[in-house]
């Protein structure tokens, strides 16, 4: 079936069976490779992406659910001017080691500062519950999302 | 506080400095395994046994071979005749370990759920997936061996041509009669019992493989998400029989490894022989819930551990015996893995005399390897659980039975009764400083008044004072131990026409952080700035000599070999410089990127000079070669031996049984720090690690052999809702046995916290007489060891 959505800014199509999940549509069918996968469950994050400016976990929408809208991966997030203000604060506070988890990680806390005004650390720690990390302990991350919510 | 002496000048090593690696990473521009585009490729599937133990039966794979998009299907005899030599164990702990065949396919017998027995090939990896479906095997389920001690009693033996369940004993007791009599003579004789639960790595990123072959010459490049693609291309060679010189191995961005990506594995190889047989590339990308049961487990130990002590709680001798599981196979490493651990049974502790053995059983469950710490998080985890046993046995404090038995820093270079040396130490002012971090004495009055109070939310104060060995390692170290490879690493600093610098190194980085570290060395020394400074490594073809990441090793080995090929190339360069100022070479001074001459400081020339006159080679000193590069293979003389004291405090809510940490200190000592902010990286991720050992994680098996935490619903790694803001300090004590004095920070963390994590649950139970909680202490571990203490229910 032919599945189109707005993927960052432009209008992508693709002809894809229907039991596609949006994380393979992105990835295999669109080559937009920086959204990741790290589980089978729902469990980790590493496939968050913004669909109607909201996060969501790709891998429990299928391609089709979302025909028509507009998503926002990882590759979307900077400009030519520079990393988006979230990117820049996991870089400058260490937020990342391998980087694997940093695409999900990264959209979601967009998402979750979006979504709150006042967020502190334990909100932070508490919004972003859906993404694992392994490498940092979290503690740099928390930092990070804080100092892009200023 | 710090006391460095350091041989950096530069000004770069030594601060913070953000990490080259981020901006692909943050912005979705690395290359995963997953994420190579390879035209052409065919997908694989496994079918994996879904028993513990079986006989394999007849394979009916004509449903699978009618899938649309299934290409073909193999089981394990039909690639039987592929393999030159089973899945590869290069540590053979003793001449008579037993090492059953571990095929990449099994033949005959499943020994464990997971281990695969037939290949779909396929169009797509859905197709894959659909294949696999339609391939019938006629299982005849056996019994499981599951328990290390059920396994021990040989009363089912799971490979029968072993004849035993028992791979292997292995002792290490330096001077026998000397422990008899500090056993006989002591005055306190602490007897304790540990278990460590069967721990499932889960790196964010699971396994992955791509192999592109080139039929008509012979030429084949393996992608694999691997922390070794350089042993990886020698293991592969042997086990497959193609030739080495063909084969090329890159670890593309790799998602985390801790020690589970230190192997080799089934996958490789079978796609490298699909390869060859279907003249197309091959891949495979693992699933989460496959990572749980295909991919190496780490721990998987029971320990007793005696400590021998006078009337004053100072010890005088230590004896620990193990009981390891090694799963259904020998992996790489897996044999050693108790062996990384022996010499450290007695910690951070002046111990006279000193006994470790260790015997390790074949269960049917996933095979165990390294994971994160590899046998130190396992031996520190006896040692200071026992001296906080201790302590209680003498009546004084778990930081006083510490500090009257901490080597004294004067003993250093120590012997220790293992037979190691102890480069360098410096103990006490790390628990002092955690101390502080802590505010102990307050945290100790808050302690005694909600005892007072009757409160049922009980504080917990555990302390972790640790030493470990890494930096992996003497080679001549590793043939005493019968470890079947050296322990060198390599470096290449080649400096370009126009001054910007080229690095290969042969450590294999997957989130360390090394082509920032690297670079600032190498800048610090050349003068340059880290920015001009490209590392290159994970390839084979780029970086061909290499013994790859692990072990906390990195730095003090592969950096001290790229310290020292950046000294030979200067070396180099002060020769080109000294001929073109028409001066001695020992007569010029080099800093900043200028050499010199000393005493005529307008006498000077400028690295980029030298680099393009090498370059040029119009006029270079008679018989030089022309152009600045050098390698060097650094293998080192000793392992070097961190060490540092965490503390945590846990409350415990006894009606529910729920631990929650509540703060934690950590002071660490890894030597002269290139990079400060990774330092503190490597310890936040390592200490989670540790806790999640403590509080939350464990492979559950049934009866018969089956994973019950399969996947990342039910295998609870920790997310940032269950941790807190750690406390960190470090001291600085250089390393004497490398250049830069530095010693590995990348499993510090880990060996630290568990123990000090479960001390700290100890701690808050002991009023109710509870000395011991099973890991992971979760709600109801902690609430069955309450009632068994008689507590309330």
């Amino acid at each position: 079936m032919e599945v189109s959505v707005t993927v960052n800014g432009t209008r992508r199509s693709a002809d894809v069976e229907p039991r596609t999940l949006l994380v393979h549509y992105l990835r295999d069918d669109l080559g937009l490779t920086g959204t990741n996968i790290g589980c089978d469950t729902s469990s980790c994050g590493a496939c968050t992406v913004l669909v109607d400016g909201r996060s969501a976990k790709s891998c429990t929408l299928l391609a089709a659910q979302v025909d028509g809208a507009e998503v926002t991966t990882i590759e979307g997030l900077a400009t030519a001017d520079g990393l988006h203000p979230m990117q820049q604060a996991f870089h400058e506070c260490h937020a990342l080691q391998c980087g694997y988890c940093t695409p999900g990680m990264v959209i979601a806390a967009v998402s979750l500062v979006d979504e709150y005004d006042d967020l502190d650390a334990a909100g932070v720690r508490v919004g972003l519950e859906g993404n694992l990390c392994r490498c940092t302990g979290y503690q740099n991350i928390v930092r990070a999302v804080l100092a892009a919510s200023e | 506080m710090t006391d460095t002496i350091s041989p950096f000048v530069g000004g770069i090593v030594g601060t913070p400095r953000l990490r080259k690696e981020d901006p692909a990473l943050l912005t979705g521009e690395s290359r995963f395994i997953d994420d190579l585009h390879i035209p052409g490729a065919l997908w694989i599937a496994l079918v994996r046994s879904p028993y513990a133990h079986a006989r394999i039966g007849a394979i009916d794979a004509s449903a699978a071979l009618a899938t649309d998009g299934v290409v073909a299907v193999y089981t394990g005899a039909d690639l039987e005749g592929d393999w030159a030599g089973p899945l590869p164990c290069a540590w053979p702990v003793t001449d008579d370990m037993k090492n059953p065949p571990h095929l990449p396919l099994a033949v005959g017998k499943a020994n464990f759920a997971g281990d695969a027995v037939a290949v779909v090939v396929a169009t797509s990896r859905y197709a894959a997936a659909d294949g696999v479906e339609g391939v019938v095997v006629d299982y005849e389920p056996l019994e499981a061996v599951v328990d290390v001690r059920d396994a021990a009693s040989d009363r089912l033996v799971i490979h029968e041509d072993c004849g035993t369940n028992i791979a292997y004993d292995w002792e290490l007791t330096p001077d026998p009669d000397g422990v008899a009599a500090a056993f006989e003579n002591a005055v306190h004789h602490v007897i304790e019992t540990y278990v460590h639960q069967r721990l499932i790595p889960a790196p964010m990123e699971t396994r992955g493989v791509a192999v592109v072959p080139a039929p008509h010459n012979g030429d084949m490049t393996l992608y694999s998400s691997t922390q070794i693609p350089h042993v990886l291309k020698v293991m592969a060679a042997l086990t497959l029989g193609v030739p080495e010189q063909k084969l090329r191995v890159v670890a593309p961005s790799v998602g985390g490894g801790f020690g589970c990506k230190l192997n080799v594995y089934a996958e490789e190889l079978v796609c490298m022989t699909l390869a060859n047989r279907h003249g197309v590339p091959v891949r495979w990308t693992e699933t989460r819930t496959e990572a749980a049961t295909a991919t190496i487990q780490g721990r998987a130990q029971r320990q007793t551990i005696e400590l021998a002590a006078d009337a004053d709680g100072k010890l005088t001798g230590v004896r620990a015996t193990l009981l390891a599981d090694m799963g259904a196979y020998l992996q790489l490493v897996g044999p050693g893995v108790p062996l990384l651990g022996a010499f450290l049974y007695h910690g951070l502790y002046d111990v006279p005399v000193y006994s470790f053995t260790c015997r390790s059983v074949f269960t049917n469950l996933t095979p165990t390897d390294a994971y994160r710490g590899a046998g130190r998080p396992e031996a520190t985890y006896a040692i200071e659980r026992a001296m906080d046993a201790l302590a209680v046995a003498v009546g004084v404090g778990q930081d006083e039975i510490r500090s009257r038995n901490f080597i004294p820093t004067e003993k250093f270079p120590y012997d220790s009764p293992a037979g190691l040396i102890f480069d360098s130490g410096n103990y006490q002012p790390t628990l002092d400083r955690a101390k502080e971090l802590m505010d102990w004495d307050g945290r100790r009055a808050e302690q005694a008044e909600r005892r007072a109070a009757g409160s049922t939310m009980h504080l917990g104060l555990g302390i972790s004072s640790y030493v470990e060995m890494c930096g992996l390692a003497p080679s001549r170290t590793l043939a005493a131990l019968n470890y079947g490879a050296g322990g060198w690493e390599s470096a290449t600093v080649r400096i370009l026409p126009t001054c910007k610098v080229q690095v290969v190194t042969g450590a294999t980085p997957h989130g360390q952080g090394h082509e920032t570290s690297w670079s600032m060395i190498v800048a610090d020394q050349l003068g340059v700035d880290p920015d001009d400074v490209e590392v290159l490594h994970s390839d084979t073809a780029i970086s061909p000599l290499g013994m790859d990441t692990y072990g906390s090793r990195s730095l003090s080995v592969g950096g001290t070999a790229l310290w020292m090929a950046t000294e030979k190339v200067i070396h180099k360069a002060r020769a080109i410089a000294a001929h073109m100022l028409e001066a001695n070479a020992d007569d010029l001074d080099f800093a900043g990127g200028t050499f010199t001459v000393k005493g005529s400081p307008d006498k000077e020339v400028p690295l980029a000079a030298v680099a393009f006159g090498a370059f040029t080679a119009h006029d270079l000193p008679d018989g030089m070669e022309p152009n600045l590069e050098a390698q060097v293979t650094w293998d080192p003389g000793n392992f070097v031996f961190p060490f540092g004291t965490h503390i945590a405090v846990v409350e415990v809510d006894e009606e529910t049984g729920a631990v929650e940490l509540i703060d934690y200190a950590a002071v660490d000592d890894c030597g002269n720090q290139i990079n400060p902010m990774i330092v503190e990286g490597q310890l936040h991720g390592g200490i989670v690690q540790g806790v999640a050992q403590a509080l939350w994680e464990e492979a559950i098996y049934d009866a018969d052999g089956q994973l019950r935490s399969a996947n990342l619903a039910d295998y609870l790694v920790p997310s940032a809702a269950e941790c807190i803001d750690m406390k960190l300090d470090h001291t600085v004590t250089p390393s004497p046995t490398n250049p830069m004095g530095v010693k590995g920070v990348g499993e510090a963390g880990t060996i630290a916290s568990t123990p000090a994590v479960m001390n700290a649950v100890v701690d808050a139970l002991r009023p109710m007489g509870i000395t011991d909680v099973r890991m992971p202490a979760s709600p109801m571990t902690v609430r069955r060891a309450i009632e068994a203490a008689g507590g309330s229910s």
